[in-house]
């Protein structure tokens, strides 16, 4: 299977194809523009050798043609390269909305990834083919970098806020993945393998005896533990917002501005409760910096998502209203 | 090779000299805006971030030091102005005596700091593992500097900042990293101003500074304003973040 | 006028900077810009073994996959300080502070830069700066990689940070002054005659560098100090934990340090610009693209820092925008490039020494610059960022590129430095050595970034294992090609043959000096007539131009009279 000299990986992700193309369409151009200079030079290195101890070269001053010339083609190739490199990338930072979601938490220096029925694991990811696949990052200590060389994608996981990075596996198998940015000693070792499984066999081992609880039971769990549910009454008349129905809705603040229920805002409310105030609402809420780790973070937030298809209360969801005129 | 032996040997006139001279020290002041707007960077970040720890912050500051050095560094910016003009017009006498005026409301500034500093050591606003925001209202005993009026009104300022930011302490913390980040840059600067003045002083004192010669009083001067300045930005953006209530 | 080849063997001159004055005092107390070239010739080329020295620790270790040689922690502390030595104590000092010292008061015509005592104290800075880093890796080392990372560096790293960073952060304050110095003395010291298009591309690049130096440092300096302060008082801007932002540092430190990419190739593509036109004998073709290009280069590089960051969770919209500015900074090396080649068309072309590091340096800079087009285009970037890709892309700029401009222009002026030739032969074999040892060894790392194997791994899978072989050998041929001019050049300062004003010759001004130069540069303020690079109206070179070439009336005058 491998060859003495290996080069690009299996492409095993919806990205993989795409990115490999734009690389090899940027390799083409450069090769055809480095080769055609570096004949130049070889070929003017010999065409034009001194050949007298005292000879002088022509006296040419420039050519604004040329100049133009070798300004303007350059700039659009680049142009294009530049545009289909945004392109994907934006595919890439914008995730569907049909994912399977998965919490990963680096530290240093292993991984803790949980499935959505809350089945942990350390340093592996087991899922399944063809399924669209959202990763939702965060650390506990310093930077890391989840890398999948063989789905070419990765993104840092930065301490103190959400990151995430989706993809789309397309063929089975085991692929290893790397933290790609330097968090210490072991940064080397921080990593593990990817198990990509035909769907029923994913079910199957998602099944599979673990002992571990999900993570919206979890979650349910902690809401009460912190006492969340005596101001966040689902019927929409606490102290706080329902949760109903919030999770990827458009939230309706104390400033006039709207913002879209995503897992950064869900965080960023549980941390930080006043950075954002929803209209209606007092700023009563206290932060829970330091009393929730990362793990019931991701619970809690796995939690309000499940409650996103709840019944929303009329009064009380801090929900902002379809623009007028739309719907 | 000239009269007053002040031309070095790498330029060719006076008026190269000073041009050169000039411009080296506009560049210089180039890259301090870009030093300061580094740390100006952080502070609006954080800033716009933290608002209520920020405000809180800064009402724990003295807004009459604050104006009283404002007032000061101004003044001293006037008696360099004048040192430079008695310089250009010869007026020996009047450089030593406008250089040592300039000193001194050098000093005037860092006493004022020295007080202000000293305070917030003992009100345990130094950021660090013994930083407390609430040490004051906590322990009013130990605080008696504060009267009652301002204490019993910072009470109340602090109470509502908490019900804004619970995480008051920490994002408190991140002003006063930028209030001695700023301030003791700019003090830095001083110090480092009021060195040179010294060193003019003793110069003007031996009669070195005339109308053809006063490259030296010129250049301090433009690095005294400087630093003035800095501060006219220093005081708005650390003293007067919410004082509008 | 002596030429080359005809007339009596040239001798030494009777007085110059180097016999002015004698003893250990009249070198460290002195102001002369061309000793205190040479100062930094000693001090950078100690860094540079120093920094020489940790790259073939890495490279060994990474012989084996499991790597036995070092412990985790031992190679964490070499990369980290192989790359903060070669960043901050070669790369960025060497050519400015050497040639550009040696040579922009001789290419404008002046005695001396602007401020003399300044020069002497950047060159103080960056010895005081130098030793607190060296005091720092033997006391704990530094571990945090070059680019000080928080919150790593400031919460979790076990190893002498707050010393090392006081160090890079005194260090800045030695470049500025350099590029201040350079900046003023362009503006305010050119000899009459000598206009601003008139002046060598040399002083072109320096000024953009310059530009760079003054805009840049400053920022990295307040960083630096606000994270060693983070680190020693607990100050919390980039603190997660206080409610500060680690990105914050990324953006500030980016924002010095991709500028800081173009303060070591600028000064480089300026010496390039030097050595073309000389041994082609011919003007550099669209002089006023390649001064315009340089300045664009400046100008433009202080707006694609976040091209480092595109993977840190970064807004989409300023990703795409600063990945469309990164491929516009990447035409004015382009334009440069094309009038390069097209220089060499019509020359009288020559190979030596110089002229075959001016076309290696083509050839590596090239790949390395076009390397830049994968990781600048956001698509491919997600994947090979912070990849083996990324370690030889930059290596390819800064060893290929700089490093050949370096050793280019330092043995096309070590005539005029010392007075004395090198051993042309010896420095042939050498600049082929260096190429291929450098092929060899950051070639492989391609391949490896397009396989994934991420930067900085001490202990990598076996699959990696091929290629990693092929650049430690790389890497050891490399290490002879580093050690030979070192010693040829030190022997040829002494024993070398000697030079005469002009060996080569070459049309700048600092080649109508004796060499090596009086410490006043010219015994009279040189009068410049002519265009720079222009071969035809210099009789006083002693070529043979072709008649009806060349206009009479622009006749350069003899020996700089005045």
């Amino acid at each position: 299977m491998q060859s003495p000299l290996p080069t690009f990986p299996e492409q095993a992700s919806n990205f993989a194809g795409n990115v490999d193309a734009l690389f090899s369409f940027i390799l083409m151009t450069t090769l055809f523009f480095a080769v055609l200079v570096t004949l130049l030079i070889i070929f003017a290195a010999f065409k034009f050798r001194r050949r007298s101890e005292k000879e002088v070269g022509d006296d040419v001053h420039g050519n604004n043609v040329l100049e133009v010339g070798w300004t303007l083609i350059p700039t659009i190739i680049a142009i294009g390269i530049f545009a289909w490199g945004a392109a994907i990338y934006v595919n890439y930072r914008i995730a569907p909305t049909d994912t399977l979601d998965i919490y990963v938490v680096g530290k240093q220096w292993m991984w803790k990834l949980q499935q959505p029925n809350g089945r942990k694991e350390i340093n592996e990811l087991h899922i399944p083919v063809g399924r669209n696949v959202k990763l939702i990052l965060g650390s506990e200590d310093v930077i890391h970098d989840f890398y999948v060389p063989a789905f070419r994608v990765k993104m840092d996981v930065v301490p103190g806020r959400y990151n995430t990075m989706w993809f789309r596996p397309v063929k089975t198998g085991k692929y290893h993945f790397f933290c790609s940015q330097y968090c210490g000693t072991n940064h080397a070792v921080m990593g593990g393998w990817v198990t990509v499984m035909e769907p029923a066999e994913y079910a199957a081992w998602l099944s599979g005896e673990s002992g571990d609880v999900n993570p919206v039971s979890a979650g349910e769990r902690l809401f009460t533990q912190f006492a969340c549910v005596t101001c966040h009454l689902s019927n929409g008349t606490g102290r706080a917002p329902s949760l109903n129905g919030v999770f990827g809705a458009n939230v309706l603040l104390a400033d006039g501005s709207t913002v879209v229920a995503d897992e950064a805002y869900i965080r960023e409310s549980i941390l930080q409760p006043n950075a954002k105030i929803v209209a209606g609402y007092q700023p009563v809420m206290p932060t829970f910096q330091g009393l929730v780790t990362e793990e019931q973070i991701g619970n809690l937030t796995a939690y309000i998502k499940s409650l996103q298809s709840q019944p929303v209360p009329a009064k009380g969801a801090g929900i902002a209203p379809s623009p007028a005129g739309k719907k | 090779m000239h009269r007053t032996g002040a031309l070095y040997g790498q330029f060719k006139t006076l008026e190269q000299q000073k041009d050169t001279a000039t411009l080296g020290m506009w560049i210089f002041l180039v890259t301090e805006v870009m030093f300061f707007g580094g740390i100006m960077l952080a502070y609006t970040i954080n800033r716009h971030t933290y608002f209520h720890a920020f405000a809180m912050g800064s009402n724990t500051l003295s807004l009459g030091l604050g104006g009283f050095n404002t007032v000061v560094l101004l003044a001293s910016s006037f008696t360099m102005a004048m040192a430079v003009w008695s310089a250009q017009t010869s007026k020996k006498g009047l450089i030593t005596l406008f250089l040592s005026l300039t000193i001194f409301l050098g000093f005037v500034f860092f006493g004022v700091k020295y007080v202000e500093y000293a305070q917030k050591f003992h009100h345990h606003l130094v950021p660090g593992k013994t930083f407390d925001i609430f040490y004051c209202v906590r322990n009013p005993a130990k605080c008696s500097d504060i009267d009652a009026a301002d204490m019993a009104k910072e009470k109340e300022e602090i109470e509502a900042a908490v019900q804004a930011d619970p995480d008051l302490n920490a994002h408190a913390q991140l002003y006063y990293s930028a209030y001695f980040g700023m301030t003791g840059l700019h003090a830095l600067h001083m110090v480092i101003g009021a060195g040179l003045l010294f060193w003019l002083l003793k110069e003007s004192v031996a009669g070195r500074f005339n109308a053809e010669w006063n490259n030296p009083v010129d250049i301090v001067g433009l690095y005294w304003h400087f630093v003035d300045i800095v501060w006219i930005y220093l005081f708005p953006l650390l003293y007067l973040i919410d004082r509008h209530k | 006028m002596r030429t080359e080849a005809t007339g009596p063997a040239p001798e030494m001159p009777e007085k110059h900077y180097l016999n002015a004055t004698y003893g250990i005092r009249s070198w460290l107390l002195t102001t002369d810009h061309k000793r205190i070239a040479l100062l930094y010739l000693a001090s950078v080329t100690f860094f540079f073994f120093i920094g020489g020295f940790f790259a073939m620790m890495i490279r060994l270790h990474l012989l084996t996959p499991n790597g036995y040689l070092l412990t985790p922690d031992l190679y964490n502390r070499m990369f980290t300080m192989h790359g903060v030595t070669m960043v901050f104590f070669f790369l960025i000092p060497s050519i400015p502070a050497i040639l550009g010292n040696f040579l922009i008061p001789l290419m404008v015509g002046a005695k001396d830069l602007a401020f003399p005592k300044i020069n002497l104290l950047s060159w103080y800075i960056y010895v005081v700066g130098g030793l607190f880093t060296l005091w720092s890796m033997v006391n704990g080392g530094l571990d945090t990689g070059w680019t000080f990372y928080t919150p790593f560096s400031t919460l979790y790293s076990n190893s002498a940070v707050a010393p090392a960073v006081v160090g890079v952060f005194i260090t800045g304050f030695s470049s500025i002054l350099t590029g201040l110095n350079f900046l003023v003395t362009v503006h305010t010291m050119r000899a009459p005659g000598m206009t601003w298009f008139r002046l060598p591309l040399f002083v072109w690049a320096h000024y953009a560098t310059s530009i760079v130096m003054i805009l840049g440092t400053p920022v990295i300096a307040i960083t630096l100090g606000l994270a060693a302060m983070e680190r020693v008082f607990g100050l919390g801007f980039f603190n997660p934990a206080m409610g500060g932002d680690p990105i914050l540092f990324q953006h500030l430190f980016w924002f010095y340090s991709h500028p800081a990419v173009y303060i070591m190739i600028l000064p480089a593509m300026g010496v390039i610009s030097e050595l073309i036109p000389t041994f082609a004998r011919k003007r550099l073709f669209g002089y006023h693209f390649v001064a315009a290009a340089s300045l664009a280069i400046a100008v433009i590089g202080f707006v694609v820092w976040t091209h480092h960051m595109f993977l840190t969770g970064q807004s989409t919209y300023a990703a795409v925008a600063f990945s469309f500015l990164t491929f516009i900074v990447a035409i004015p090396s382009a334009i440069k490039t094309f009038n390069w080649t097209a220089t060499l068309f019509g020359g009288s072309i020559s190979f030596d020494t110089p002229m075959l590091y001016a076309f290696g340096f083509l050839g590596l800079f090239m790949i390395g610059g076009l390397t830049g087009l994968f990781l600048g285009a956001l698509g491919v970037d997600i994947n090979i960022h912070d990849t083996y890709f990324v370690v030889a892309h930059f290596h390819y700029i800064m060893v290929g590129g700089a490093v050949m401009g370096y050793l280019g222009g330092l043995h096309f002026w070590w005539p005029k430095i010392t007075g004395r030739m090198y051993p042309e032969w010896l420095a042939r074999i050498a600049a082929f050595i260096l190429f291929i040892g450098f092929n060899f060894t950051f070639f492989p790392q391609f391949i490896l970034g397009i396989m994934g194997m991420p930067r900085r791994y001490h202990t990598y899978p076996p699959e990696f294992q091929i290629y990693n072989v092929m650049s430690t050998a790389g890497a050891s041929i490399l290490a002879i090609g580093y050690l030979l001019p070192m010693v040829y050049l030190t022997w040829a300062a002494f024993y070398g043959k000697v030079a005469g004003d002009n060996p080569w010759p070459a049309t700048g001004l600092e080649w109508k000096t004796q060499s090596p130069p009086l410490t006043e540069n010219f015994e009279v303020t040189p009068v410049v007539t002519w265009e720079a690079y222009d071969f035809h109206n210099r009789p006083d070179l002693g070529l043979d131009v072709p008649a009806g070439k060349g206009s009479p009336g622009v006749v350069a005058p003899a020996h700089g009279d005045d």
